[in-house]
């Protein structure tokens, strides 16, 4: 699809022939993100909708004690400090940001008093700055006053390479705040920045309080004693914190949305596994909400047959694939494998990743495994019917698998196992342990025996597999097997960050020691040039023509196979209400809207 | 006596000084990565995490940061947990409570379950008493822990809704309400794991009764005319008890940092939950911190039961 | 072991002693352990497991990964008599496969935490003084030393060595027993010793010793057998624990591939379908319930064969 189809799309949303949702969804399918359709359009001045409440309180407080399940327990409370998710939603009960994503992808304002656009003037027509107007009245728990100088220490406190943050990267791209008043701040890029809510927006955008922090940047950051009793600006105020067992809060009586929240305690408590969390909101309802249920559907549906939880299920950019290698992993060159300096053996020839493309039965896998919990995809879903592409649709089709090897010279051997010029077709196929993915390669791995693929299957602890030590084989930048399957864990909204996964200055070796975020090894001009128009590129639609180029590149060369889309899946009691979930934010993006039926 | 329990506590410092050297080789050389959830975050830039690790001088030489250790123990401070950014005391002090009150109990449990079970039957073997306590010990510890806390889950809390099955170190009521809960909350893993305990400690002390009960001066004594009643306990028991004070000094130990199944079903936040989650997130100085005291209370628990040999056994002497 | 030297000595004794012929001894031994009938049971069950592991898979000729999502979690049927699961696989061939490591994992870890367990403790609790200190200040420092990470690390450093050396299968092998059975001698030397210091002293070691006996006598014939007790409920413990610490190991991506279905996997993938399909973890519960009972009524007809004191007067 290019930019001119782009535009036609745009149009139809305009005037009505296509809802909103579809187009967001077509987008998505396209290898976009939900943010940043929501960009586009926002661009393009389509209105957008506000999410509605079903309940909607004349007071504050009054409705008890929620409790809520993490399967990985929180272990710190400074947002820029997170080590995964469950650090940021801790935070989260305190801490907020200027704007949230809700499930469409839209930014709402938290503690902004509008979103910023060009229209209202907030966003610069060169995408060099952005104005933010802040909500007046709204206080830290300590009774202090939230103004623009708190924004613009967050930026500072960040920025300090001392203070070791890790949200450093969406604010690198700031060469300065301007406090233009108490209320208002005007942030000035580096450069021109097309997707300009980084910053500030979402889970990495939390602010913390100035007045509280100023004496601990730098080196001295993790002294603070703030760092485990926070004070933010949150519907709940801060009562205990157990690290790697349990948080506590209580309602903030001036928070700055009248008559919410509707919970006088909160409860977040963690360890533990993600089945025995279902257990505890499904089954016996000691609990009102689980995170990230990574339980197989079919389970899932057993317990909410119980009556007393469901599994609330949502979209988000997660997408499940398999990568192959493009170096060799089995020969070392210079005391290094998976060499750039050398080429995979058999996986060099477009016929055997075809071939690999077609025998991941992405149909049963989704079915039997994944259920409502992934949707087999191939990038293509949902798009409206002229926009699908006949080779990019997914298949499994072990016959045609065959006819394609055979076709490309690789014949049977004596052992049944597929071979040419010496070469045999064996692959160790790696991942994370996890039952549905180890569940996906043994499927994986019968479809390729029978075509004459041998595959040998290993897992390694998720903790190592996903670290960056340098001097561990196992991790997945290392990538010393021929083929390895994940999904990425965080979400990022902007998909130029996502795409960097394929340029080929960031491919990972012995030199950057394994830092790259190119773990494929894949280098292509054709990419590299068009990720970089694309950085630089103010006009969403030509932007967003720009990653659908990128995303055909990569289905067309066979780069990663995408296996499922992995939507985000969370427990929650029957009466609980308006537990509405993000794909692109944190669980509690809008904790302060929950509330329960009596 | 006492002179063997002086020199024996002077030695068991050069010696815990040689064990925490070795733990914490292994513990540098372990694959792994405290900051390995920053790796797949795109947003987060390469130098932050090599500052991380250089700041926590992970990637200082091995000696150096051996002897930053000692010297920073010895002055009291335990270290500073790379994943929560708090003190290691604090953490473990905050896990202690659980720790003793679900762990200990469990011990107590089991101890209290196999010794009246084992020696009664190790008095009447293979009589009906003891078929059917052997068949009970044996389905004990041939199901692991996991399986056991999960039928009990799912039959108390699934089923009959009588217990909850997820722990809470803080419940907020008063009174007796407040002991109630606790002890709701502690019978299904105190039961899991002292159950699994009692299993093996039965078939040891009737292991141990069967063999004392035959030798000779069990018959001199009821040949003295003791009564059964004093000669068992005198005479059977006491030298019973051996390989019991054995087993339960090898266990005291691991109540530390060892019941790590039982507290992840349930989630009790005990110690050796604190340990499994460090060890899997590689931060060291917890890890160093809660297997040095273990080592400490192997030490020491071994020690005592060495002493506990010379007072059940007077003939046991130290050469 | 004294009495019977006693009762055949004449006067000039140790000579005559001495030339016992070997054979009736074992024999004798033999018929002992036959008498105690279910030792005999427990040794026939074993064997049956045995032979069914090695021999099952030629037999029942079921593919043991057959993925068929028509039939899964089904119970027990004709064409799958010990049901399906999840993914649709038979659970009567995978057990048979499986079935083959877990009982070598579990016999052969258990014979070396035994093996070591039993010499040192022995030695210790034999010699005493310094050796005895020093034994024991090692086998405090194993004790302590904390499972996981050492686990790790050493299968970090050599499971490739050792898949290059001896082929996947074989090298995981040597690892996850040497492992296993590596970290759980230390009890077994522990008991040992306490047996050995408190047996030292007895009437018919003190009657053995002025008799002459040299100290390997002493130990192998007199004191050893008296010690047998907790090493052989030791022993039947190590094995059931070794099983399922295989599953363990294997559930942190370092025994055996997780597709590879050990009677402990099987256990572990089944427990979250406990509610709905029973049967799945009821086999292999049951099939590592009988080997532990049948190597404890092993063990037990072994030590009363090994005694004259026989505690069964039947």
């Amino acid at each position: 699809m290019d930019e001119r189809e782009l535009k036609t799309l745009l149009d139809e949303v305009k005037s009505g022939r296509l809802s909103r949702r579809r187009f967001v969804q077509t987008m998505i399918g396209l290898g976009l993100t939900a943010p940043m359709a929501a960009h586009i359009l926002a661009s393009a001045g389509v209105a957008q909708a506000q999410t509605k409440w079903t309940f909607n309180p004349t007071k504050r407080g009054g409705g008890g004690l929620v409790k809520t399940l993490w399967w990985q327990a929180p272990t710190l409370l400074n947002p820029h400090f997170a080590n995964g998710t469950k650090d940021q939603d801790a935070s989260r009960i305190f801490y907020e940001p200027l704007a949230s994503y809700d499930p469409d992808g839209n930014l709402v304002p938290v503690l902004a008093a509008e979103v910023p656009s060009p229209q209202n003037g907030g966003v610069s027509k060169d995408g060099l700055s952005v104005t933010w107007r802040l909500k007046k009245n709204v206080t830290w728990h300590d009774g202090k006053p939230f103004t623009a100088d708190d924004v613009v220490f967050n930026w500072e406190y960040v920025n300090d390479p001392g203070t070791s943050a890790v949200t450093i990267g969406q604010y690198r791209d700031i060469a300065k705040i301007d406090k233009l008043d108490s209320h208002t701040v005007k942030l000035s890029f580096k450069t021109p920045t097309p997707f300009w809510s980084a910053a500030f927006c979402g889970p990495t955008g939390m602010i913390i309080p100035k007045h509280l922090f100023q004496p601990f940047k730098g080196d001295k950051s993790r002294e603070a004693p703030t760092n485990l009793k926070p004070v933010g600006t949150g519907p709940y105020r801060f009562v205990d914190f157990k690290p790697g067992d349990i948080v506590r809060g209580e309602l903030h009586p001036t928070y700055h949305v009248a008559n919410r929240p509707f919970f006088d305690q909160i409860e977040m408590k963690g360890g533990g596994d993600a089945p025995s969390a279902a257990r505890a909101v499904l089954q016996t309802g000691e609990f009102d909400y689980a995170w990230n249920m990574q339980v197989e559907d079919e389970i899932l549906r057993r317990w909410e047959q119980g009556g007393k939880g469901r599994a609330d299920i949502v979209s988000g950019g997660n997408i499940e694939h398999i990568q192959l290698n493009n170096t060799d992993p089995w020969t070392e060159v210079d005391g290094e494998r998976s060499s750039i300096k050398t080429k995979h053996p058999t996986l060099s020839d477009p016929a055997v990743r075809q071939a690999l493309n077609v025998l991941v039965d992405r149909g049963s896998i989704q079915e039997e495994i994944y259920g409502r919990t992934g949707i087999a995809t191939a990038n293509f879903v949902n798009a409206p019917a002229r926009y699908v592409s006949k080779n990019t649709k997914w298949e499994f089709n072990v016959d045609k698998a065959s006819q394609i090897l055979d076709a490309a010279g690789w014949k049977r051997g004596a052992d049944g196992i597929r071979a040419k010029d010496g070469k045999k077709l064996k692959f160790v196929y790696q991942t994370s342990i996890n039952a549905p993915r180890q569940k996906t390669q043994q499927i994986v791995k019968q479809a390729c025996t029978k075509a004459g693929i041998d595959v040998e299957l290993k897992s390694v602890t998720a903790n190592v597999f996903f670290s960056s030590d340098p001097a561990n084989l196992d991790t997945f930048p290392h990538f010393s097997t021929d083929l390895q399957m994940f999904t990425t864990t965080m979400t990022q909204p902007d998909p130029q960050r996502f795409m960097d996964q394929f340029v080929s200055w960031e491919v990972a070796s012995k030199e950057n020691k394994w830092a790259g975020r190119n773990p494929t090894r894949w280098r292509n001009e054709e990419y590299d040039r068009t990720w970089k128009a694309a950085e630089a590129e103010m006009d969403p639609v030509k932007r967003a023509a720009h990653f659908i180029k990128m995303n055909d590149l990569l289905i067309q060369n066979i780069v990663v196979i995408p296996v499922v889309f992995r939507p985000r899946v969370a427990a929650v009691s029957n009466r609980m209400r308006d537990v509405v979930q993000s794909g692109w934010d944190g669980d509690f993006w809008a904790l302060a809207y929950w509330s329960k039926q009596a | 006596m006492s002179k063997y329990l002086l020199r024996r506590t002077l030695i068991s410092i050069p010696v815990l000084i040689g064990i925490s050297a070795v733990l914490f080789t292994i513990l540098a050389l372990a694959p792994g990565d405290p900051f390995e959830e920053l790796a797949t975050n795109p947003n987060v830039p390469a130098e932050v995490r090599m500052n991380l690790r250089a700041k926590f001088g992970l990637d200082d030489p091995l000696p150096l940061r051996y002897a930053r250790w000692v010297v920073s123990m010895m002055r009291g401070d335990w270290g500073f947990s790379f994943v929560s950014r708090v003190n290691v005391d604090t953490l473990i002090l905050q896990r202690l409570p659980a720790t003793l009150i679900v762990l200990g109990s469990a011990q107590l449990l089991a101890v209290l379950i196999a010794i009246p079970i084992g020696t009664y039957s190790a008095l009447r073997p293979y009589s009906f008493f003891d078929q059917a306590a052997t068949t009970l010990a044996f389905i004990g510890f041939s199901l692991p822990t996991f399986f056991t806390g999960l039928l009990f889950i799912l039959l108390f809390s699934i089923h009959l809704d009588w217990l909850p099955f997820i722990y809470r170190a803080d419940i907020s009521a008063t009174g007796w309400r407040w002991y109630w809960e606790h002890v709701r909350q502690a019978i299904m893993p105190v039961a899991v794991l002292g159950l699994f305990q009692a299993a093996s400690m039965t078939r040891f002390m009737r292991a141990a009764v069967l063999d004392v009960i035959r030798l000779e001066y069990v018959n001199t004594a009821r040949a003295k005319g003791l009564s059964e009643g004093v000669t068992l306990v005198k005479h059977v028991v006491r030298n019973a008890l051996i390989p019991v004070v054995t087993l339960v000094a090898l266990q005291i130990p691991t109540i530390f940092g060892g019941a790590i199944v039982t507290e992840q079903i349930f989630r009790v936040p005990g110690i050796g939950s604190l340990l499994i989650a460090s060890i899997l997130a590689n931060d060291t100085p917890v890890v160093m911190a809660v297997t040095f005291i273990f080592s400490c209370l192997v030490v020491a628990s071994n020690l005592a039961a060495d002493l506990l040999y010379g007072w059940l056994d007077p003939r046991i002497s130290y050469r | 072991m004294a009495a019977r030297v006693t009762s055949r000595s004449v006067p000039g004794g140790l000579a005559v002693a001495a030339s016992e012929p070997r054979s009736s001894l074992w024999r004798e031994t033999g018929r002992r352990f036959v008498r105690h009938r279910l030792a005999v049971v427990g040794s026939v069950v074993l064997l049956a497991m045995v032979i069914a592991v090695l021999v099952g898979p030629l037999v029942w000729r079921q593919p043991i990964n057959e993925i068929d999502f028509k039939a899964k979690l089904k119970g027990p049927t004709w064409s799958h008599p010990l049901g399906t699961d999840d993914l649709g696989q038979d659970i009567l061939a995978r057990m048979l496969y499986g079935g083959r490591i877990s009982l070598a994992v579990g016999i052969v870890a258990m014979l070396i935490a035994i093996s070591i367990g039993t010499a040192i403790g022995a030695t210790s609790g034999y010699v005493g003084g310094t050796l005895d200190h020093t034994l024991m200040r090692l086998t405090d420092m194993f004790l302590s030393l904390p499972g996981l990470p050492l686990l790790l690390l050493i299968v970090y450093l050599f499971r490739d060595a050792l898949r290059k050396a001896l082929g996947p299968e074989v090298g995981v092998f040597i690892l996850i027993v040497a492992v296993i059975g590596g970290l759980r001698w230390m009890p077994v030397a522990r008991l040992v010793r306490a047996q050995f210091l408190s047996l030292r002293e007895k009437e018919f070691v003190e009657s053995a010793r002025s008799l002459g006996a040299p100290p390997l006598r002493q130990v192998v014939r007199h004191i050893l057998p008296n010690s047998m007790g907790p090493v052989i409920v030791a022993g039947t413990i190590d094995v059931a624990a070794a099983i399922i610490a295989e599953s363990t190991l294997s559930f942190l991506g370092l025994g055996f591939p997780p597709d590879i279905p050990t009677w402990g996997r099987i256990l572990y993938d089944a427990k979250d379908n406990l509610d709905f399909a029973p049967h799945w973890a009821i086999f292999p519960g049951t099939a590592i319930f009988l080997t532990v009972l049948s190597i404890n009524y092993i063990g037990d007809g072994l030590r009363d064969a090994l005694d004259p004191r026989k505690v069964l007067g039947k």
